[in-house]
């Protein structure tokens, strides 16, 4: 049974006149750019960079020795190659699930705990800021997540079974919203995420700062949002499932440039 | 105490164009919290920004100001190495000041 | 002797200075000095202008508000007022269809230019004015409308 959302919004954009369409979303365009210089995230940005220097929780200690993928406390174009594989942990992580290892094993946070943090809250707003920050350090690099390991490939493969899994009481996957070309909702343009869909777009565009909620979203948010727009039950933070989609996602965007922190609605 | 702001001071030509982005809640107090009890008004009331020294702008902003404030100004004249100071006051007296280098 | 009445007349007088309180942030208006409570919450122009003192404002093409056609959020929508003449005391944003018309009123002195943007919140569309508050004591404004959406799956 086809989703009725998606079949409504289909046909109102096909109803609606092409010169009216083409000027919204000009429209559109021009009040995202006027709000590009000044992005509320490099407040986020800064207060990550504290915190990664900062010693902190029951060991009083920093973040610098965190090993991000490209060594301990290499930062810069760390972001663009996750989720990757860790020897260390022996499994492939995201930016999230790594910081949640990296203030457990060298901080003595309760990484369970925070998981448990609600968005926006404690440790989970100090992750966001590191995140921004982080991100921030990998700012117009280009997507190049790692396959080279066994688990990386796993992974990817999941993630792209994930993708098109169709659940939920109104059977939506990903692939419901997010396999085609041209599609929207309502204002929003939905963009491809099974092939690169282009520099700054879709797994190249987050972590984001959202006007609409005044906050700083990490990609676990916009999957975890994702996850009850269509319905499903909530992921687990950090869950095998979030890293996979991402996993997935990331893989497919090779050669896109990030321009996270980025802004959103 | 209220997290930093960013300051950007940028002097071309016969002006010193001065960006801002404070961290602030802004609420305005007509929002209601989970339980339907309303969230009290919580916003920066007043704004000033001072070149070498000398205050150029004071402002009075209401709860109508977005989240995380955004402000743009230009002094007349002023040149690299020039110091920008902004300050602002919150409706509970908090307040935060903040320093830049003009580039 | 406490008295049933005199303990509830009392909850009332407090009940109606906390609810005071609560309305208008004039009460906390102590903390930053010279706070205009009265123009912040002004509903409209005719009020915001009888709050500053002012006359009504008059159009004029020396004054400029700068914003989008359509904000993707009314969350945060960018707005400037600027003007080209000389002897300019105050430039005000307003959004007529807020609450509480004043959004921001920013102070002139020969060191700057009487040109400042900044970002508010609009509950829906509307007008945005700029207004320049001039030294011999004239109004002068520019208007622009301004639509506000919601996007997305409203989330």
């Amino acid at each position: 049974m086809k989703p009725s959302l998606i079949a409504c919004a289909l046909l109102s954009a096909a109803m609606a006149a092409p010169a009216q369409q083409k000027s919204a979303a000009d429209g559109i365009a021009e009040y995202r750019k006027m709000l590009e210089d000044g992005n509320p995230a490099e407040l986020y940005e800064a207060k990550g960079e504290g915190l990664w220097k900062q010693a902190r929780g029951p060991k009083n200690a920093s973040l610098e020795q965190c090993d991000l993928g490209k060594g301990p406390g290499k930062v810069k174009g760390a972001f663009v190659e996750l989720p990757r594989y860790f020897a260390d942990t022996q499994r492939v992580q995201d930016l999230e699930s790594r910081l949640l290892s990296c203030m457990q094993t060298l901080q003595g946070f309760n990484a369970d705990e925070i998981a448990k943090t609600p968005f926006g809250k404690g440790e989970q707003a100090n992750i966001e800021a590191l995140v921004a920050y982080v991100s921030a350090e990998s700012r117009g690099m280009k997507m190049n997540l790692p396959q080279g390991h066994a688990e990386e490939k796993k992974m990817f493969e999941l993630g792209k079974r994930a993708f098109f899994y169709r659940a939920g009481p109104y059977d939506f996957s990903c692939a419901s919203c997010h396999s085609e070309e041209g599609k929207r909702i309502r204002m929003q343009d939905l963009p491809d995420l099974t092939k690169n869909p282009g520099d700054g777009i879709g797994y190249a565009a987050w972590p984001a700062y959202r006007v609409s909620s005044g906050q700083l979203w990490g990609m676990q948010r916009r999957l975890n949002d994702c996850f009850r727009q269509q319905r499903f039950p909530y992921p687990g933070y950090a869950s095998d499932v979030t890293i996979a989609l991402s996993a997935y996602m990331g893989v497919n965007a090779k050669g896109a440039e990030s321009i996270a922190p980025a802004l959103k609605r | 105490m209220a997290d930093p702001m960013r300051i950007r001071a940028q002097a071309a030509g016969d002006k010193t164009t001065v960006r801002v982005l404070m961290a602030h809640e802004m609420e305005t107090g007509q929002r209601k919290d989970a339980s339907g009890k309303p969230i009290p008004a919580w916003f920066i009331q007043e704004v000033t920004a001072q070149h070498n020294g000398k205050t150029v702008m004071t402002a009075q902003w209401g709860p109508a100001v977005a989240k995380n404030p955004f402000l743009q100004f230009n002094i007349k004249g002023g040149k690299a190495g020039d110091k920008i100071a902004v300050s602002w006051v919150d409706n509970r007296g908090e307040k935060r000041t903040d320093e830049a280098t003009v580039s | 002797m406490h008295t049933r009445r005199d303990m509830l007349s009392h909850s009332a007088k407090v009940a109606a200075m906390l609810a005071a309180m609560g309305m208008l942030p004039a009460l906390a208006q102590a903390q930053a000095g010279s706070w205009n409570a009265a123009a912040f919450e002004a509903k409209n122009i005719d009020e915001l202008m009888k709050a500053l003192g002012a006359a009504a404002p008059a159009q004029s093409p020396d004054v400029t508000v700068t914003g989008p056609d359509i904000a993707e959020n009314g969350a945060v929508v960018p707005v400037g007022a600027s003007t080209t003449l000389a002897g300019v005391k105050r430039m005000l944003l307003l959004v007529e269809k807020n609450p509480a018309v004043l959004s921001a009123m920013f102070d002139v002195t020969d060191a700057v230019e009487p040109n400042f943007s900044t970002r508010v919140k609009m509950g829906q569309s509307s007008n945005v004015y700029a207004v320049a508050m001039m030294n011999d004591g004239k109004m002068l404004f520019a208007q622009k409308e301004v639509k506000v959406t919601l996007g997305g799956c409203g989330g």
